[in-house]
């Protein structure tokens, strides 16, 4: 135990110097208050993995490790789309993840919104509409939000995350 | 060749990454071929159908076996109105699921018991077949049409039957898991999967062969360093394209810090799921930091496009090597402190050890590869079996462990990132001068193959020109398909709650098999 606690020491804090210093400058100390402000706790995020390389899915675990920290600024990702103020959709969507697709979406407390994470899940990846791919979130469910990148890198999805609790959208 | 049994048969050469013999066999041939490979415990390596007509107004089966010393490619033509080819799965069983996929892409039976379709939910009709030249999308609404899947029932006393997935608790792809439990004990799982088939054997066919480099890397991005080199490799084959010594070394440093960066990856999720967040928190770091480096030297945190048809995208100076020297030597002290701690750590190793076990036989008659086979004693590895550049140099020392448990599958993944910074070093230190790559390849051979043993196993690539109207087919093969009926088979026995932590064991890929 003690070497366990030797290198929990040893590693310090780690969270990002933050990288994109303007947009980085509202802290994770306005992010919550902003948060509280229009929530009154964290906003829960639920993903779902709608035919993605799992390229964007490697991004979503990263911004979960400590370097970038996302639940640091009160933003967390919930089991159950019962629970999720945002649906969280990776991939182009493969026609046989379709009905979970919608049936995630239905159990989505109103207002519903959506998060289409990566090029694909915007209709502007590799994969193309054919017989097993619609090719686009929006063709499904309505998309409020956009994270462009192939996987968008972290960064990215953070700073649209500080956005849209910037703007006041969630109240 | 020591293959006296067809001495009839025209074999003839096949460039890629083995000696390779490709030759059309008739019906008897093509069960002989299956049972000799068998007989010399080689193993299957992939199974595909084609769609050859207008030319030859016939379909073809194809599968490339592996054998000691040689790979075959066999082909056999069906005809086209009733296209149909013997069942082998009684000898490989991986091939049961790949004979279903098969079925339900291209409507040629196999005569196997389970007819059940493989690939196809409910996107299109069971009488439509998409990798036919003349299928077209019919007009379906995006999800296709509701069809129910006949499980196979366990009945019996107290058994119960529970289903998770496709959209599960964590960030995970999409898959559907069918478990008979009594109690907490798991009886039987059944997998079903294909929720991410994209139809991209298809969409191959629109993309010209340089550009389908980068939908090869997009297969399944946690090995996309393996899959575009296993593509780039046929696609050069294919062209007769001599890839310069450095460009060949450089691919050997990017697989092998994909392997690293997996494995990092694993063994934290691993560590998070035996109850053991610090080991998460920890390796995720690592995994970070590593990652970084891919991000300021290739302009990839997953290093996508890294690998390019005749060489590499991106060159090393000696400062970048010279970091990098620095980088090894700091992962390894770091991974050999938590090591240490989560070998010391009793809880953690109680919920590893004895855990979803497999015997080297069981492995062996299911035709498991890569890292599950080595983590039970099986030496399967294509980077020492048939080494191309550069590790026909650095000679790779291949860890194995016996007891094919989950435990196993941890210490294998700690040899092998061992092993990983070895081979790094040697490139760093002996990378060859010259050019990144070749003038870009005209691809005029009518065939190629590629295969590289990429983190979870081998990882393989068919691409096949159709005369004369120059179309080709790409064939992509992830190792997954042979593993996943590992883990069918590792959980029997277990406990419900240890289902998460023997799954993430193998970590296999779903995006990869689906396709
Ligand atoms: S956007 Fe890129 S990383 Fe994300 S699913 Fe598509 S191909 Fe994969």
């Amino acid at each position: 135990m003690h070497k366990l606690i030797r290198r929990l020491i040893a590693t310090g804090i780690v969270t990002i110097p933050r990288s994109v210093p303007e947009r980085f400058a509202q802290d994770a100390y306005e992010s919550s208050r902003a948060l509280l402000r229009q929530l009154g706790r964290a906003l829960a995020v639920r993903h779902v993995d709608a035919g993605s390389c799992n390229g964007c899915e490697l991004e979503i675990h990263a911004v979960n490790n400590p370097y970038y920290n996302l639940e640091g600024l009160g933003i967390h990702f919930v089991a159950s789309p019962r629970h999720a103020d945002i649906l969280m959709v990776t991939g182009p969507v493969s026609r046989h993840m379709v009905p979970a697709l919608l049936m995630t979406y239905e159990a989505l407390a109103d207002p519903k919104r959506v998060l289409a994470l990566g090029d694909c899940a915007m209709g502007r990846g590799i994969f193309h509409a054919n017989y097993a791919t619609v090719g686009r979130v929006d063709a499904v469910i309505p998309v409020d939000i956009t994270i462009a990148g192939c996987p968008p890198p972290p960064a990215a999805i953070i700073e649209a995350f500080l956005a849209l609790i910037g703007t006041s959208a969630l109240a | 060749m020591k293959t006296p049994l067809w001495q009839d048969i025209p074999w003839e050469s096949v460039k890629g990454i083995a000696p390779t013999y490709r030759a059309r066999v008739d019906k008897s041939q093509w069960r002989d071929v299956f049972l000799q490979c068998r007989e010399a415990t080689g193993r299957l390596i992939a199974l595909w159908a084609t769609d050859a007509r207008p030319e030859q107004a016939e379909f073809m089966v194809h599968a490339v076996l592996l054998f000691a010393d040689h790979w075959l490619w066999i082909s056999y033509g069906m005809d086209e109105t009733n296209p149909n080819y013997p069942d082998v799965s009684d000898i490989f069983p991986a091939a049961i699921r790949r004979q279903r996929a098969i079925y339900d892409l291209l409507g040629a039976s196999s005569g196997a018991s389970d007819t059940r379709p493989w690939l196809r939910h409910g996107a299109w009709l069971a009488r439509e077949f998409p990798l036919r030249r003349d299928f077209t999308v019919s007009a379906a609404t995006p999800g296709g049409h509701e069809e129910s899947y006949a499980f196979v029932r366990v009945k019996g006393d107290g058994i119960h039957e529970m289903g998770v997935g496709p959209v599960h608790a964590g960030t995970i792809e999409p898959g559907h898991f069918r478990l008979a439990i009594v109690g907490d004990e798991i009886m039987r799982l059944e997998e079903r999967l294909a929720y991410a088939h994209k139809g991209v054997e298809k969409r191959f066919e629109s993309l010209g062969l340089i550009e389908g480099a980068r939908l090869a890397g997009r297969m399944c991005a946690d090995s996309t360093v393996a899959y575009t080199w296993a593509y780039a490799m046929a696609v050069e084959a294919m062209s007769g394209c001599v890839v310069p010594a450095r460009a060949e070394w450089l691919r050997g440093l990017l697989l092998e810090r994909e392997r690293i960066a997996n494995h990092l990856g694993n063994i934290g999720a691993l560590s998070n799921d035996g109850g053991l967040a610090f080991g998460q928190t920890q390796f995720s770091l690592l995994k970070e930091r590593w990652i970084q480096t891919h991000q300021r030297l290739w302009g990839h945190r997953y290093l996508m496009d890294a690998i390019v048809p005749g060489g590499v995208a991106h060159d090393l100076t000696h400062q970048d090597r010279a970091q990098m020297e620095h980088e090894c030597n700091d992962l390894e002290q770091a991974v050999r402190i938590l090591q240490d701690i989560l070998a010391d750590h009793a809880g953690l190793q109680e919920r590893f050890l004895g855990i979803g076990c497999l015997t080297a036989a069981r492995i062996e008659a299911l035709g498991g590869v890569g890292l599950a086979a080595r983590a039970s004693g099986l030496a399967r590895d294509i980077r020492t079996e048939f080494p191309s550049p550069p590790y026909d140099t650095l000679a790779p020392r291949i860890a194995t462990r016996r007891q094919g448990d989950v435990a196993a599958r941890v210490a294998l993944r700690f040899d092998e990132i061992s092993e990983s910074l070895r081979l790094m070093r040697h490139i760093l230190a002996d990378l060859p001068e010259g050019p990144l790559i070749s003038a870009p390849p005209m691809a005029t051979g009518k065939q190629g193959l590629g295969c590289v043993e990429g983190w979870r196993g081998e990882v393989f690539v068919a691409i096949e020109r159709a005369a004369p109207d120059g179309l080709h087919h790409v064939h992509i093969h992830d190792p997954s398909w042979q593993n996943w009926p590992l883990l069918e088979q590792a959980v029997i026995g277990n406990l419900v709650p240890d289902f998460p932590l023997i799954n993430t064991s193998f970590n296999l890929a779903y995006s990869g098999h689906d396709l």
